[in-house]
């Protein structure tokens, strides 16, 4: 009941007619950054953090919730059309999706994504409404020492079990919180790794760092590659009616649900990943399917459920982002930075605090996925024209505002300099198979796990067995050491 | 898994590329260690600044420890390597374009610089088209200098447009 009259004042704030603007902007902007290949949801957010300085908390963030979302549905539409994904987590959908348009039934595959992205996006958001407070109730039992081996945790599971290698998530991770320790300490006032540079004495922005990773980096990876300048993709003409027929939705429907069922509670765990649930729901749809024949030639269970795996971890990752300030993702972690310039720290005492812009966000996401299936089902064609726009016009726009993102905010050369280094080892690190998002992840989350760290130590007066007395961090942390080695240990098991 | 498999099927030997990876990952993390001798150890705090620090600097090395074995025992770029030819004359022309873009933002102002780098960026990609490019550079640079400096209150500075509008 409290929960259901708390929402229904995040409603009220929701609904005020700037809000409901901004979550407008949020998943126009989101859906249109969905369908640019090359761009996502991490890199935009990260260009419009500055907003935080001029509006106020509650309007940023239904805008930044917004741009997620609308990412997620977005992303879709160019896995279908052009066989690009345009979102990692959409490249499951571009299996069957692709194959379905090129057969010419477009328009039902799109409808079968924005409508499964909608139905599971909205369950999605059902269940952070109720899992919110038992989270929070949960987390306020943690202490500083719970909170640094949770911390741990997400830093194994999001770098070392969901990646093709541990050593590569791990390498990226240590990167990210070397990043984040440049500067002055702010417990004891010392200068950290900034080589004596000044203007490193304030850190170095996670704007830089993300901009140079995922835009720049990506930039400069195309263009030094022969074979994204000769790419004759087609995007498909959508042909056939935007209305499933009465077999599509007998055959979509089920996954859609199912895709919610595997796709939230992978995204609510701290681990976090879109891609593992989108490829879950594919070989479960594979496996359930009446017609195994198509797959592989277009059908459309296996659009329907990977896209609702898909927006339903997505709306999975903002439970432990909200309750425990716990980011398990790129954007999740900018999101979290959004927060912490307005000197809000999102966890448990948030909902205490500022119930307001709390379930402000949680209701605006409601409003947004409605917003998002009209967009993106009536209004697919104006996202087709996007996808025409040429390729040179579009990195030469991504890197104007990449510009603007960081040389914007401080007028300084140096950071644009910084934001190209970050653009360099963005190259490397996406030619040498390197995950990015750790970097981000640990850049924002390594200070808050210091902090705690340093609170814990503080309380135990100096005795490091205080994480393994206490039962919630004790049992945290063997569970990061099972994640971190039980794959390995099972496999020398099964072999010997 | 299959990534094991694969690596046994394959050619044993040292993967220059991978190991120089490697290498320079050992080599960040030496020199994180070396800062972190520099900090200046606190007595007030349980856990001082440099705690973590060291912390970082060793799981940076060992980390480059265990790439630098994969590395000389066959690497693992070419699992996934999907990057194909190198186009030298696309990569120098978007390195150019970002280095004008740094030496001239500061003189220039953002809206000029920006169009060279556009400029650039765009004959990155292959367009030739100097006169279309130069169009739409300037006035996404000037939509976007108004956009975001004017009515979002981004502070991109001044420069020789910049002082007309």
């Amino acid at each position: 009941m409290n929960t259901l009259s708390h929402l229904m004042n995040g409603f009220g704030v929701a609904l005020q007619p700037m809000n409901l603007l901004w979550a407008f902007v949020g998943v126009t902007v989101g859906t249109a950054i969905g369908v640019l290949p090359g761009l996502g949801p991490a890199l935009t957010i990260a260009l419009l953090l500055p907003l935080t300085y001029k509006v106020d908390p509650t309007a940023a963030l239904i805008l930044f919730a917004g741009i997620y979302y609308g990412a997620m549905y977005g992303g879709s539409t160019t896995s279908i059309l052009l066989n690009t994904p345009g979102e990692s987590a959409t490249i499951v959908t571009s299996l069957e999706g692709n194959k379905m348009a090129k057969k010419g039934r477009a328009g039902a595959a799109l409808a079968t994504a924005a409508i499964g992205s909608f139905v599971a996006g909205t369950i999605g958001t059902i269940g952070i409404t109720f899992l919110a407070e038992p989270v929070v109730n949960l987390a306020l039992m943690f202490g500083p020492a719970d909170y640094f081996a949770l911390m741990v945790l997400s830093f194994v599971t999001v770098s070392a079990v969901l990646g093709s290698s541990a050593v590569r998530g791990l390498t990226a991770l240590a990167i990210g919180i070397f990043l984040g320790m440049i500067g002055i300490d702010n417990q004891t006032g010392q200068a950290r790794f900034t080589f004596g540079v000044t203007e490193l004495f304030d850190g170095i922005n996670v704007i830089v760092v993300a901009v140079g990773l995922f835009a720049v980096g990506e930039t400069l990876y195309l263009a030094f590659q022969k074979s994204s300048k000769n790419q004759d993709d087609e995007v498909i003409e959508v042909k056939d009616s935007l209305w499933m027929s009465k077999e599509d939705w007998s055959r979509s429907w089920k996954p859609w649900l199912r895709g919610s069922a595997i796709g939230f509670p992978i995204g609510a765990m701290p681990a976090g990943g879109a891609e593992i649930p989108t490829f879950l729901s594919y070989y479960t749809e594979k496996k359930l399917t009446k017609y195994p024949e198509e797959f592989g030639h277009g059908a459309i269970e296996g659009v329907a459920g990977p896209e609702a795996a898909n927006n339903a971890s997505a709306a999975g990752v903002l439970v432990p982002m909200l309750a425990l300030g716990l980011p398990t993702s790129a954007t999740a972690a900018i999101m979290l930075s959004a927060f912490q310039s307005y000197n809000i720290n999102p966890g448990p005492q948030l909902f205490a605090t500022k119930p307001e812009l709390v379930w402000g966000l949680i209701a605006s996401l409601y409003i947004g996925n409605v917003m998002l299936l009209v967009l993106n089902l009536p209004l697919v064609g104006l996202w087709v024209k996007i996808l025409r726009i040429p390729t040179p016009l579009l990195y030469g726009g991504i890197l104007v505002f990449a510009t603007i993102g960081t040389y914007g905010i401080s007028r300084s050369v140096v950071d644009l300099l910084l934001l190209y280094a970050m653009g360099i080892m963005g190259f490397f690190m996406r030619r040498y198979d390197f995950p990015t998002a750790p970097v981000i992840i640990g850049m924002i989350l390594g200070p808050l796990a210091e902090q705690n760290f340093r609170q814990a130590m503080t309380i135990s007066q100096g005795d490091m067995m205080t994480f393994l007395t206490k039962p919630i961090s004790a049992s945290l942390l063997a569970l990061a050491v099972l994640a971190l080695f039980g794959p390995k240990l099972w496999g020398m098991m099964r072999k010997g | 898994m299959s990534g094991e498999q694969a690596a046994a099927s394959a050619p044993r030997g040292l993967a220059k590329g991978d190991l120089g990876i490697a290498v320079g990952v050992v080599v960040v993390g030496l020199i994180a260690a070396w800062q972190t001798t520099e900090i200046p150890q606190s007595a007030y705090a349980a856990v001082g600044p440099r705690a973590f620090a060291w912390a970082t600097s060793a799981m940076l090395v060992v980390m480059g420890l265990f790439l630098v074995k994969d590395a000389v025992t066959g690497g693992w770029s070419y699992e996934t390597d999907d990057f194909g030819e190198i186009d030298w004359q696309g990569g120098l022309w978007l390195l150019g374009g970002l280095a004008v873009n740094a030496a001239l933002i500061d003189v220039i102002g953002f809206i000029l610089s920006s169009t060279l780098l556009f400029l650039f960026t765009a004959r990155a990609f292959g367009s030739t088209q100097l006169v279309r490019d130069t169009v739409i550079g300037f006035l996404l640079a000037f939509v976007a200098y108004v956009g975001f400096d004017r009515v979002l209150g981004y502070k991109i500075g001044s420069g020789l447009i910049e002082r007309l509008i």
